[in-house]
């Protein structure tokens, strides 16, 4: 089983501060990776990396065994990786049933060699993307939104349709830069049990941010810990929660 | 109760119609001033929905319309003017061959300078767009200084500063408005398409929309290119118009104007663009009546020239401070929302 995402040797430095160090990762299709590490560590790095908002310094980035290190983020996206941002980047203006719309604008990749027949064909188009949409919003909760403004929704709320924007672009991996953040106890576990089905349901692999160890503990197959921009543990929830080098990154050395 | 797409069909196309009988009664029965601004009012349209594609659709900071109706006015007007005219007008210098030889119709030579406005557009997008923001204003401003500077100086080609006399009055209600309909219906189209939504989505956050799949260099230079091209055409129709253009028309001052419109109207909505066209064109007529001295009871007031723009610019500061989103804010005109309001 071949790894979806193979990270060799990543290095990111920003004007003489290392964020991240000769990280190594691969992480298997369908399963969801933790990626934890205290304030600073290099997570949102290691993901602006990825999705290419980011240059690397050194090293290469594997996508299904293609290159992916140095192209344009939309690029990377038409490539099958999407994510989520830590400070929630929605189409503040736009509704929320227009936002999950955007997701699926891949779904008209290609500008119409033969556009004016294609002319004919787009309300069609058009009426089909409305529909997967508003599908999407149906399966995560959000349906009765649908022509509210982004901006009106609560804030739990806005961090589902970040998601389910991010889930039209029809992902195999989906980065999700810490979902949980903001969300009080009972939306965190209905988040929790909605992500930990996406892998088996839509054939994606999940790489999660997450500050709450309850979340991670509970819906990650595997988790890597960062430290200073370098990995310090590697393992099952299990084997992170009892090592004493990731206890320390997170109290702190006395 | 959302009524069906054949009652608003049927209400845009009577609306249209009776535009059109509007349009019919004005060309034959109304004052030559009152065709005159309405001439005006219609190339407006067309300058500031094609400049609220950029500015307000995409989000972009352009500052250059001036440049792409320059260049679409003196294209036009260089391919109309019979040779015998051009001989008269170009007294420094002879027109360049083979410009001297050919008289165009006007049909095509509005297409032509669409084209090129719309080509220079696609070359300057490529040093423009790939820095963000605020660049896209400062290049687009000088853009607009190049393009007039090049029509002063380079007179074998634009005979200068003494511009061109005697274009054909080819411009009448009926090419301006529609030309007119002809560009709103592209334009609001556009923005409704599903390349419209990209735009919306670089101008509500870039960088999402990267993540979402979108090549926001594509997207601004196509709202920038098709904008142009409007641009050029609107400056063709006005060169026809007035029949007589030069460098000085197309300064910084006439993007300004298209600035008050579409902000005026809501940034980002063409039914606010259009609603901008009709105050700012009969409004800078009206406002005439402060430049010309009056007596009222008894009491002589001075004209004071310049104080239309002088309450031009006060309007403006005013709709910023209370209706910073305009007339019509974002939106755009639906019927639905009309049945809403009379409950029909």
């Amino acid at each position: 089983m071949t790894d979806i995402l193979a990270v060799q040797n990543l290095t990111v430095r920003f004007d003489g501060l290392q964020a991240v160090s000769e990280l190594e990762m691969q992480v298997e299709p369908q399963t969801i990776r933790g990626l934890i590490g205290p304030n600073g560590a290099g997570k949102t790095t290691v993901f602006n990396a990825i999705s290419g908002f980011v240059e690397p310094s050194e090293g290469s980035i594997f996508f299904l065994g293609k290159e992916i290190a140095n192209l344009e983020p939309y690029k990377i996206t038409s490539l099958g990786i999407t994510r989520t941002f830590q400070n929630i980047r929605l189409f503040k203006d736009l509704s929320v049933l227009e936002n999950v719309m955007i997701g699926f604008h891949l779904s008209y990749t290609t500008l119409p060699s033969h556009s004016l027949l294609s002319l004919f064909g787009y309300r069609k188009r058009e009426r089909e993307v409305s529909e997967r949409a508003l599908g999407l919003l149906e399966r995560t909760g959000l349906l009765k939104f649908a022509d509210e403004k982004a901006s009106a929704l609560a804030y739990g709320l806005q961090r589902r349709l970040e998601i389910a924007r991010a889930l039209g672009a029809r992902p195999k991996l989906l980065l999700l830069d810490e979902p949980a953040a903001g969300m009080n106890p009972s939306e965190k576990e209905d988040l929790m049990r909605f992500i930990k089905k996406l892998p088996d349901k839509l054939d994606l692999t999940i790489l999660l941010i997450e500050h709450d160890m309850h979340v991670v503990m509970e819906i990650c197959d595997r988790i890597t810990v960062l430290d200073h921009g370098e990995k310090i543990a590697e393992g099952t929830p299990e084997e992170v929660r009892n090592n004493p080098l990731v206890i320390e990154a997170y109290l702190g050395d006395t | 109760m959302k009524r069906g797409n054949l009652v608003k069909t049927t209400a845009t196309i009577l609306s249209l119609l009776a535009l059109l009988g509007f349009l019919k009664w004005a060309d034959s029965s109304a004052s030559p001033y009152f065709v005159q601004i309405l001439n005006i009012t219609g190339i407006y349209i067309i300058l500031s929905t094609s400049y609220n594609l950029v500015n307000g659709v995409t989000g972009q900071f352009s500052l250059g319309p001036n440049a792409f109706m320059a260049i679409g006015a003196y294209t036009a007007s260089l391919l109309t003017m019979a040779p015998a005219e051009k001989e008269i007008t170009f007294i420094i210098e002879p027109i360049i061959s083979p410009l001297d030889k050919i008289a165009l119709p006007f049909l095509p030579s509005l297409l032509i300078a669409g084209v090129v406005s719309s080509l220079f557009a696609f070359l300057i997008a490529f040093p423009v767009f790939r820095v963000r923001g605020d660049y896209l204003a400062i290049v687009t401003l000088g853009f607009g200084e190049i393009v007039r500077v090049f029509a002063t100086n380079v007179v074998s080609l634009t005979n200068g500063s003494l511009g061109l006399k005697g274009i054909k009055q080819f411009t009448d209600l009926w090419w301006s408005w529609g030309w007119a309909i002809f560009t709103v219906i592209c334009l609001i189209g556009l923005a409704e398409s599903s390349y419209g939504r990209a735009m919306k989505a670089i101008r509500e956050d870039e960088t999402a929309a990267q993540a979402m799949g979108i090549n926001a260099f594509r997207y601004k230079m196509l709202a920038f290119v098709v904008s142009a091209f409007f641009q050029g055409i609107g400056g063709g129709l006005l060169a026809h118009l007035l029949t007589t253009i030069d460098p000085k028309l197309f300064t910084f001052f006439f993007t300004f104007n298209l600035l008050i419109i579409i902000v005026m109207g809501g940034l980002g909505s063409m039914t606010g663009s259009i609603i901008g066209s009709v105050i700012f064109a009969w409004g800078f007529e009206l406002l005439r009546w402060f430049e010309e001295a009056h007596r009222i009871s008894g009491i002589s007031i001075p004209g004071i020239p310049g104080m239309r723009m002088v309450i031009f610019s006060l309007l403006l500061i005013l709709i910023m401070i209370f209706f910073r989103r305009g007339v019509m804010g974002r939106n755009e005109f639906s019927w639905d929302w009309l049945f809403k309001k009379f409950r029909i």
